[in-house]
């Protein structure tokens, strides 16, 4: 009976190693990038793009696409890996991450990538284009949604709660917004930096339905992600571990932004399997 | 006159953050502000010695300028260092109405300026930001050329009252090889090379490039005076106007070519001394690609300002 769920669940955790291994290449090779946040919104992408959005790689402006924008624009390593495994480009082209010329900037370009939505880089953007996205939905009663991921660090940015403030007044029900909650930013945790907590009751506050889930617990997100959503946006809580399947970057804040060395590559190759 | 630039390069931020401990040693007004950017602005080691006077806003750029705002009103003397990107860009509104036109005591300090994020892509890359920040008038813009002028630039940012914005490049650069005793003065530019047959102003990380392009030329048997404009708001007019007497000027920097360097030049030059003129910079949005590879493809190179120079001349002398 629950064959073709497992079947499903089976390729996002297939797609998610690959995604992984692929990412951890592309950085080794650029010699820059972030793994630790790719690594961390890894099950995040693989079951949003492998088992919850209605996309057409060979339709990617079908006006009735779901809509996703990855806010977290460092995170590139792993929604290029993604996009690639999806089917939206090649996956040889990976090899040009970050190269001169390449299509495959360090942050996603929409005019250069199809299946990007919006560029980010700049942290606290893709929520505001997401709400834009589910106002556009609602006003036509369009049966798309809008998924947009936002690092926890990210969400120190004020504009996130400027949109989440518009989204709960809005009743943007075809809105569904995933935290990364890593735990890390760029130089620390969040508690020591600028504390978030306490998250959900910050969520609940500003209108919204919030949900926590495991942020690696692909059975659960599927779950969560695939459920149509109701008359409030809904804000799901993933709880996630900050290079996550490559043991020496699990939880270290060092690796926001560090390259692996030959030896450490291989290690990661061997336990990304 | 600049003796000989070293072999050796360096990255600004080091002076940057080395000159500002030394200062907050004896003088407790000054305070950090950073955004989640404490490695970025080498301040790990001001953190250390001066936990309390280190404040971390978080990744918010807007809160983080206003914040600054607030501390120099209560007597404080804030560096506000992040990301130039980031700080000019998301920050613009708190930087117009809560520094220059509050007039508030606040040290902008723009990190990895220009292209320095070269892979990181036009998010990432600054170039946009002394075209925003020149329309405020009375925000000071200095853009250091090397290691002694960053250190030169905090000091007189701590000496002298009102908004100011420094730009801290990553991209390493040689020291100028200044004689002992030079002094560096806000507004006031600096004759690197002397120079009739034509004029180049730069500043920042061209400032090198540009005294090479003019070294290049003078084995040519060509004399080209090299200006470093570090103030680029107030403007030297004075040491404008005496290059356009060269009848051929070239201005260079890690910026747009809008609205910048070449567009203050411009607008004192078109109205009070027109003559012929070259801006260099980057047209717009760029690739992906390294700094070097970036500046490369934009002409700012040696032998890139020294063939705008050339290019001038021709036009000066209707070749
Ligand atoms: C507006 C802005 N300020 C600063 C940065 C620099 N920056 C890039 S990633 C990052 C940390 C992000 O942390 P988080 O959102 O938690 O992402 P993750 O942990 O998933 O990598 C920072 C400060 C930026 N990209 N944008
Ligand atoms: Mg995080």
């Amino acid at each position: 009976m629950t064959s073709s769920s497992d079947f499903q669940l089976d390729l996002i955790r297939g797609k998610a190693t690959a995604v992984r291994r692929h990412a951890i290449e592309m950085v080794y090779r650029a010699k820059l990038g972030h793994p630790g946040g790719d690594m961390s919104v890894t099950d995040i992408l693989a079951t949003l793009y492998f088992g919850v959005l209605k996309l057409d790689p060979a339709n990617p402006s079908d006006p009735l696409r779901d809509r996703f924008v990855l806010s977290k624009g460092h995170c590139t390593g792993a929604l290029y890996a993604t996009l690639a495994e999806r089917g939206f480009f090649d996956l040889s082209e990976l090899e040009t991450y970050m190269q001169p010329l390449s299509r495959l900037n360090g942050h996603p370009n929409r005019n250069y990538v199809a299946g990007v939505e919006t560029n980010t880089g700049p942290l606290g953007h893709g929520l505001p284009v997401a709400v834009g996205m589910a106002i556009a939905g609602q006003m036509d009663k369009a049966p798309w949604r809008v998924f947009v991921v936002v690092g926890d660090g990210e969400l120190q940015e004020g504009s996130n709660w400027e949109a989440a403030m518009a989204a709960g007044h809005r009743g943007l029900g075809n809105l569904t917004l995933i935290v990364d909650r890593n735990g890390l930013q760029q130089g620390a945790s969040t508690e020591q930096t600028n504390s978030l907590e306490p998250l959900a009751d910050k969520w609940r506050a500003f209108g919204w339905e919030v949900i926590e889930v495991d942020g690696h617990d692909q059975s659960a997100l599927l779950k969560i992600l695939g459920a149509v959503g109701t008359d409030r946006p809904r804000c799901v809580i993933a709880h996630t571990h900050k290079g996550k399947g490559v043991s020496y970057m699990e939880d270290q804040v060092g690796w926001h932004h560090g390259v692996p060395n030959t030896e450490q590559f291989e290690i990661a190759m061997q336990e990304l399997v | 006159m600049a003796t000989a630039l070293s072999t050796d390069l360096h990255d600004c931020r080091t002076a940057y953050s080395e000159t500002l401990e030394a200062l907050a040693e004896t003088d407790e007004r000054i305070v950090a502000v950073v955004n989640d950017s404490v490695g970025s602005s080498k301040l790990g080691g001001f953190g250390k010695r001066f936990p309390e006077r280190l404040v971390n806003v978080g990744i918010a750029e807007q809160n983080m300028v206003g914040v600054g705002a607030g501390l120099a009103n209560g007597g404080k003397v804030p560096f506000v260092s992040g990301a130039a990107c980031f700080l000019s860009a998301r920050a613009l509104e708190q930087v117009k109405a809560d520094l220059a036109y509050s007039n508030t005591n606040v040290k902008l300090c723009g990190m990895s300026s220009g292209v320095a994020y070269g892979e990181l892509g036009p998010t990432h890359h600054s170039i946009e930001d002394m075209g925003w920040f020149r329309l405020l008038t009375n925000l000071t813009i200095i853009v250091p050329s090397d290691r002694w002028e960053t250190r030169e630039a905090i000091k007189a940012a701590v000496s002298n009252e009102g908004p100011m914005f420094i730009r801290v490049s990553r991209m390493p650069v040689p020291d100028l090889g200044r004689p002992d005793g030079s002094k560096f003065r806000i507004g006031v530019s600096e004759e690197l090379r002397a120079g009739n047959d034509a004029a180049i102003i730069a500043c920042g990380t061209m400032v090198s490039r540009a005294l090479e392009a003019a070294q290049v030329m003078a084995a040519e048997g060509i004399d080209v005076r090299v200006i470093n404009m570090a103030t680029v708001n107030p403007l030297d007019h004075d040491a404008v106007l005496a290059a356009a007497g060269t009848g051929a000027v070239v201005t260079v920097e890690e910026h747009s070519v809008r609205g910048g360097l070449g567009g203050a030049v411009a607008e004192v030059l078109s109205t009070e001394r027109p003559c012929h003129m070259r801006i260099l910079g980057f047209e717009g949005f760029q690739p992906t690609g390294t700094a070097e590879f970036l500046l490369e493809r934009a002409g700012l190179t040696a032998e890139g300002i020294a063939g705008a120079v050339r290019a001038v001349m021709a036009a000066r002398d209707g070749k």
